[in-house]
């Protein structure tokens, strides 16, 4: 029986479809990995609520193990505890920055309303001076900005606890 | 117990998936890209959260519906959303008036039921609460900057309010299915909700130079199931597919 270490390894060939630099280990939205007898269990939890990526995940970490010899695999969704950008790895910040990704920044708490707005250094320039544009952007767990310095306009990955 | 909890899932659900709905309307319709895709991205959430609220509510009802039965397979009268949600879409001064009054109730709401004695609504509303702490911040910001702009945009969203005022009582409705879950640890104390409500509701509309109207006339019925006509042109659009193909799955 494979162990699940090598499993953990199997996962870091299955990439997320929006954000295809990362993994779904980068992601952290893998919590778990089990031999339940014969099956392999993988519990997954969603970024956001109604992230149309997840059915899409469920289905390429079922095929990747099943590719690599394993025959009977089960992913278990899970909603608690809630996924936060803290599971994020460092592995996977670089990745996003490498890839115009801005990773997520230490925000003060949403709930604050009129606060300060959080500072995003430009993922291509590194400059700090840059400006929101929009707080929802391509996808749920993205936000639209732009550098001033150099024009850039790129996604944030915006911070979520 | 049982049945009070399948009513209170329905309510919690039904305004997630009208709201979602009605928030999808404004995709490529929007009056700026970003605000396309920001009303777009509000209903992306809520449909989620519709999802996984409508799923348990399957499950504790037992008689193997699942979240797209319940969605897809229910009369009008089966609904128990608020009036507030199945209300037009009008300019975007009413849809963020609606979105602003709704998300001041639900950031609160979901805060409580993270302490829910049940463990799966607890889940949920944790997950929630994260999104839901963006759409307050991204409604209220829009009321404020509205409000507080030109005469004409002042106008509107003050008259955006007077429209909408009397539905938002309804958000306070309670009955005998709130009482047993409350007996339980199920659901909190609605009054110091109403208070965390009306804080931030009469901040943000002080701030945005808004006005309260003075009529205090309150229409609530979507909670027992009775609904403006609006909800049906709703459920005319969400439901044709599977009315008219049953079954059919993509």
């Amino acid at each position: 029986m494979v162990s699940t270490e090598e499993i953990w390894g199997y996962l870091e060939e299955v990439f997320d479809p929006e954000v295809p630099v990362l993994t779904v280990v980068d992601l952290g939205v893998v919590r778990k990995v089990e031999w339940e007898g014969d099956t392999c269990k993988v519990t997954i939890t969603p970024t956001y609520s109604g992230c149309p990526a997840m059915k899409r995940i469920e289905d390429d970490i079922v095929e990747k193990l099943n590719e690599k010899g394993i025959r009977n695999v089960a992913v278990d969704l899970v909603l608690a505890p809630a996924w936060t950008t803290d599971w994020l790895t460092e592995n996977g910040k670089r990745k996003l920055k490498e890839y115009g990704i801005a990773p997520p920044e230490n925000e003060p708490d949403k709930s604050v309303l009129f606060a300060d707005p959080v500072v995003v250094p430009c993922p291509k320039c590194n400059s700090k001076d840059t400006r929101l544009v929009s707080q929802f952007g391509s996808t749920a767990c993205k936000a639209h900005y732009q550098c001033n310095e150099c024009l850039e306009p790129f996604d944030y990955f915006k911070c979520l606890r | 117990m049982e049945n009070a909890l399948f009513e209170y899932l329905l309510r919690l659900g039904d305004d997630s998936l009208i709201l979602g709905h009605r928030l999808s309307e404004w995709c490529g319709h929007g009056p700026v890209l970003e605000e396309d895709i920001a009303l777009t991205n509000l209903s992306l959430d809520l449909i989620g959260q519709a999802t996984s609220i409508l799923e348990y509510a399957g499950k504790v009802e037992g008689k193997g519906r699942t979240e797209d039965d319940l969605a897809f397979l229910r009369f009008d009268k089966d609904y128990r959303n608020l009036l507030l949600v199945e209300r037009p879409n009008g300019d975007f001064g009413v849809t963020i008036m609606r979105q602003f009054l709704f998300d001041a109730y639900r950031k609160p709401l979901f805060e409580r039921l993270v302490n829910s004695s049940d463990e799966m609504i607890a889940a949920i509303a944790a997950k929630s609460l994260k999104e839901t702490k963006y759409h307050l911040k991204h409604s209220s910001e829009w009321v404020i900057r509205l409000g507080d702009g030109t005469e004409e945009s002042h106008n509107r969203i003050q008259e955006a309010l007077n429209s909408l005022w009397k539905y938002a009582a309804e958000i306070f409705y309670e009955d005998q299915v709130d009482e047993e879950l409350k007996k339980h640890g199920v659901l909190p104390d609605m009054d110091s909700l109403r208070k965390d409500w009306e804080s931030t509701v009469h901040s943000v509309l002080e701030e945005a130079t808004l006005k309260i109207p003075d009529n205090n006339w309150e229409q609530e019925g979507g909670r027992k199931g009775l609904h403006t006509e609006h909800l049906g042109y709703i459920l005319a659009e969400l439901q044709f597919m599977q009315r008219a193909y049953p079954n059919m799955e993509w």
